[in-house]
């Protein structure tokens, strides 16, 4: 395991040092990493890998005016005249920017970030500043996110060459030897006279269709990629071997399928009627077939072995990944609108008119500022105040073991889509979280997104045991999540209570069902509110227990169907 | 308050923060050079020559190139008049009107300026878009003047918003009532401001990153899906273009200006022919027909469908509409005004292609 922890470590280097040599065209790296002795090592050599270079650092949580630019107050009423922040984004330019706890983006900065690696500009359109700057920087996403929490928004690492795992390591794996600077300058200088061969652009194209990587992003980050390895060998060309690293480390980490077997890969890699559209070389061609089959193989083996465990069940990649929205609580910026008062327009809003009118009467006061007309002091600053309206996410928790028939996860199917479908008019957000087996799933994080909400509930398996408890403590989790994001959880748990996984896995009802209760006081000490539809076919005892530990109101549905369910929910709400 | 109230400011007053505009627009991915996408290339073209169209909503996957395209898109527009010195940026022919200084100021005097094509920023504030009082004078010397917004500087344009659907809320609520009316109403800060404010809404966004507003929806004329091409040798071409441009864009915009300024050309020619394009009204009975069958709500879709085929006649150099002009742009026009029902199962543009069939076989 050593052994390969190192090599683990050694493959980070390389893909720093790559980085490094064209931050702006690769991207970035998205690098998985825990807290712990890789993370640590990590920070020490980012300086030597970068000694020269800006290394901005993006806090999770950084107000919008900090990233993109806005009016510095503070110094403006100092200065008497506007003085704009230019934000963090446009000061990395030419640099790299570090966003640690990468999977807590907000999706609006995550957007900022996309569209500044896209446009290598940002523009700001805001606080009466209108300015476009230059903005090329590379990035490097630390996720420190546990294995099935929430992932840094997908759109975003789309956008990043690399896609790191460092989890694991101990700190003796963490030793190696860096790329010398002067290596990384001098390829630098000889980049821009690269040139990628025309049937290289090819083959990567083709092996990301292999692969079934869907995006162009990644053949383009890889073609950026050969050039890059072909400057740090010192050749003005890209080689085959170029390909092969490439598709190794930008390919495979996103490959969604494993490539196809050798006799529909032979067809499929030169179609002739490729060769009609084509201009290039023919000759040549034919070796591609050759070479593309030595260099998927490598591929191949490069894919990370629990995204083939991943294939193999059917999900492709990580679930979630929409990026978490800070847990911090923002003042409200809409909403029903409330009179102005103090605060700091840095993170509210300016109310100008305001703000003048409790300036204006010590302006005899404060005749010998000298300034301007007006002398206005930070004590006169006026925000627009509003009262936000909370939006509700329903989460529902559907036991989809096999004691709960099948036909009544269809129908909880059935109740999810007709809430949303109303969660779409009023705005709120609808979950959905299902517990079989040894554990509990979600199946769908808060959304409102209708065509999301359908595809994941269309593939949500049933049968196996029911840890009721795991399956209110991801509840729990997720309800304290949306808590935290300023809105209000609502819970709806479908079972029949039969409570017979433990937590730990193990089978054996009576332990299962006093984790169940613990589960459920820990529900109602955080005051959620709650519904629990018993779905047995004859009413239990247990169930209206459980639902008096959870502090949830009761309904027992021998017959529900979705109609009948939706209807019994929304009165509730 | 002191200070003196000027509302019309010269256009040199617009602040010295401003970028200018050509820098970004003349390193841009040319249109001309874009592969494949058809869809989205010719919804593009089509609104930049009947803008009575309304907008384009671009909705697609991750790196399909959507914003490339409509940024690509201000290299392609023909110049046009605008009033001279204007901070408005009155257009004299536009139907919006003129402001009230250049109503006052006629005969005009009217220069060539290229289309703007508007960038709406995230994180974009209100004052921004609709105008506000001007900082630096106020602060500075206490006066009160009028600096406009994004909405001035796309009028006569347009004006496009990436990730649409992050758009925050009270956003919204100013654009949809700005579309609605041509005209920007400003009222805040004590200033009381009017100037005519017409332009094509773009919007792209991902349908998996929330819906739109209904309303938002219906201020798109056409709504365009564009998916990653999926035949090989069109997304080599893609890498292969792309890698071009990366390495040397000024060399790589060269090589296509010759396909740009035949697009160019393509519009003037189709904006000229356009009014003396007919409409049979066998054709205007098969969009009510295919309308019908489809059940979209009141006549929006009639009218956009019809105007949307005879701008694409216009494009094809023909001086009548056919079923073919129709049924080709009938999925962009018809497919967001479909009645939403959630539990539907079959995408909206499956829908329309079976109206289609059925309408028009």
């Amino acid at each position: 395991m050593t052994g390969q922890g190192a090599a683990r470590w050694q493959n980070a280097l390389d893909a720093l040092a790559l980085f490094a040599i064209d931050p702006h065209r690769l991207g970035g790296l998205h690098m998985r990493v825990q807290p712990g002795p890789a993370r640590d090592a990590l920070a020490e050599v980012l300086p030597r890998l970068f000694p020269s270079t800006k290394l901005v650092k993006l806090p999770a949580s950084v107000p919008e005016t900090r990233l993109g630019g806005g009016l510095d107050l503070a110094a403006t009423l100092a200065a008497g005249k506007p003085i704009f922040d230019q934000g963090l984004l446009a000061s990395a330019d030419g640099g790299i920017v570090i966003a640690s706890m990468a999977e807590r983006l907000e999706r609006r900065i995550a957007a900022r970030l996309e569209s500044a690696l896209d446009t290598g500009h940002v523009k700001i359109e805001r606080d009466h500043l209108s300015q476009d700057n230059d903005a090329r920087f590379g990035l490097i996403l630390f996720d420190e996110s546990e294995p099935g929490e929430v992932a840094p928004p997908v759109s975003l690492c789309d956008r990043l060459a690399f896609s790191i795992t460092l989890d694991g390591l101990s700190w003796r794996d963490c030793v190696g030897d860096e790329t010398e600077q002067h290596q990384i300058e001098n390829a630098r200088t000889l980049l821009p006279s690269v040139t990628l061969q025309s049937q290289h652009a090819e083959m990567l194209v083709q092996l990301a269709d292999c692969l079934g990587i869907a995006s162009l992003r990644a053949p383009l980050l890889a073609a950026s990629l050969c050039r890059v390895l072909a400057a740090r060998d010192g050749r003005i060309e890209t080689s085959d071997d170029d390909v092969s690293v490439a598709a190794q480390m930008v390919l495979a980490p996103r490959a969604t399928r494993l490539p196809a077997p050798p006799q529909e890969e032979q067809q499929a890699p030169p179609p002739p009627e490729q060769d009609q559209t084509e201009p290039p070389s023919s000759p040549e061609q034919k070796n591609d077939g050759a070479l593309d089959d030595v260099i998927l193989d490598a591929v191949a083996a490069a894919i990370p072995a629990d995204l083939l465990a991943k294939l193999k069940a059917g999900q492709g990649g990580r679930a979630l990944g929409r990026g978490a929205e800070a847990g911090r609580k923002a003042p409200a910026t809409r909403g029903r609108p409330l009179p102005s008062g103090r605060g700091d327009p840095r993170r509210e809003r300016l109310d100008l008119l305001e703000t003048l009118r409790a300036a204006i009467p010590w302006q005899g006061l404060r005749q010998n500022h000298g300034l301007g007309a007006l002398a206005i002091r930070k004590d006169d600053l006026r925000v627009k105040r509003f009262r936000p309206h909370t939006r509700t996410t329903t989460i529902f928790v559907v036991d989809a073991s096999g004691s709960s028939a099948l036909h009544r996860l269809a129908e909880a199917k059935g109740a999810v889509e007709l809430v949303l479908a109303e969660c779409y008019v009023r705005r709120d957000e609808a979950a959905l979280i299902a517990f079989r087996g040894t554990k509990a799933d979600i199946i769908l994080p808060p959304t409102r997104s209708l065509t999301r909400a359908r595809a994941r509930l269309k593939g949500l398996p049933g049968g196996g045991g029911t840890p009721l408890a795991l399956g209110l403590d991801a509840a729990c989790t997720m309800a304290e999540a949306v808590k935290r994001k300023g809105d209000r959880p609502y819970l709806i748990l479908l079972t029949d209570a039969q409570a017979n996984v433990a937590r730990d896995g193990t089978g054996g009802r009576a332990r299962a069902e006093s984790e169940a209760f613990a589960a459920a006081d820990q529900l109602r000490a955080r005051g959620f509110a709650s519904l629990l539809i018993d779905t047995s076919p004859r009413p239990q005892p247990k169930a209206s227990q459980l639902a008096a530990r959870m502090g949830a109101d009761y309904l027992a549905l021998p017959q529900a169907d979705a109609r009948t369910l939706a209807a019994a929910i929304t009165p509730a709400r | 308050m002191h200070g003196t109230v000027k509302l019309f400011p010269e256009t040199e007053s617009r602040g010295p923060t401003r970028a200018p505009l050509d820098r970004i627009m003349n390193h841009a991915f040319p249109f001309a050079a874009i592969a494949g996408q058809d869809e989205m290339k010719r919804a593009l073209m089509l609104a930049s020559i009947e803008p009575a169209i309304g907008g384009v909503l671009v909705f697609g996957d991750r790196g399909t190139g959507k914003s490339t395209a409509i940024r690509a898109l201000a290299d392609v527009l023909p110049e046009r008049e605008t009033v001279a010195h204007c901070a408005y940026g009155c257009v004299p022919q536009s139907p919006a009107g003129l402001c009230g200084n250049c109503e006052d100021h006629k005969p005009l005097k009217t220069v060539k300026s290229k289309v703007p094509v508007v960038d709406l920023p995230l994180g974009a504030t209100e004052d921004r878009i609709v105008g506000a009082l001007d900082l630096e004078r106020a602060l500075a010397h206490g006066e009160k003047r009028f600096e406009p917004g994004l909405l001035a500087r796309a009028h006569g344009g347009f004006l496009y918003i990436d990730e649409v659907n992050l758009l925050e809320d009270h956003l919204v609520d100013i654009l949809l009532d700005v579309t609605a009316s041509g005209e920007n109403v400003v009222e805040r800060e004590g200033l009381s401001v009017r100037h005519p404010a017409r332009f094509v809404l773009v919007g792209s966004g991902n349908p998996e990153e929330g819906e739109l507003r209904p309303q938002l929806l219906d201020r798109f004329g056409l709504c365009v899906e564009v998916t990653t091409p999926t035949d090989i040798a069109t997304r080599i071409e893609v890498v292969r273009r792309r890698d071009a441009f990366e390495r040397d864009r000024q060399a790589f915009i060269e090589s296509y200006a010759k396909d740009t300024d035949a697009l160019r050309k393509k519009i003037v020619a189709a904006r000229k022919r356009l009014p003396q394009t007919d409409v049979s009204p066998a054709i205007l009975e098969k969009a009510a027909e295919l309308c019908l069958s489809l059940g979209t709500d009141g006549l929006r879709g009639e009218l956009t469908l019809m105007r949307t085929a005879r701008a694409l006649a216009a494009l094809d150099g023909k001086k009548t509409v056919t079923e073919a002009h129709l049924k080709t742009v009938a999925p962009s026009v018809l497919r967001h005004r479909l009645r939403k029902n959630p539990l539907e199962d079959v995408g909206s543009t499956v829908r329309v292609e079976r109206a289609i069939a059925a309408v028009l076989p």
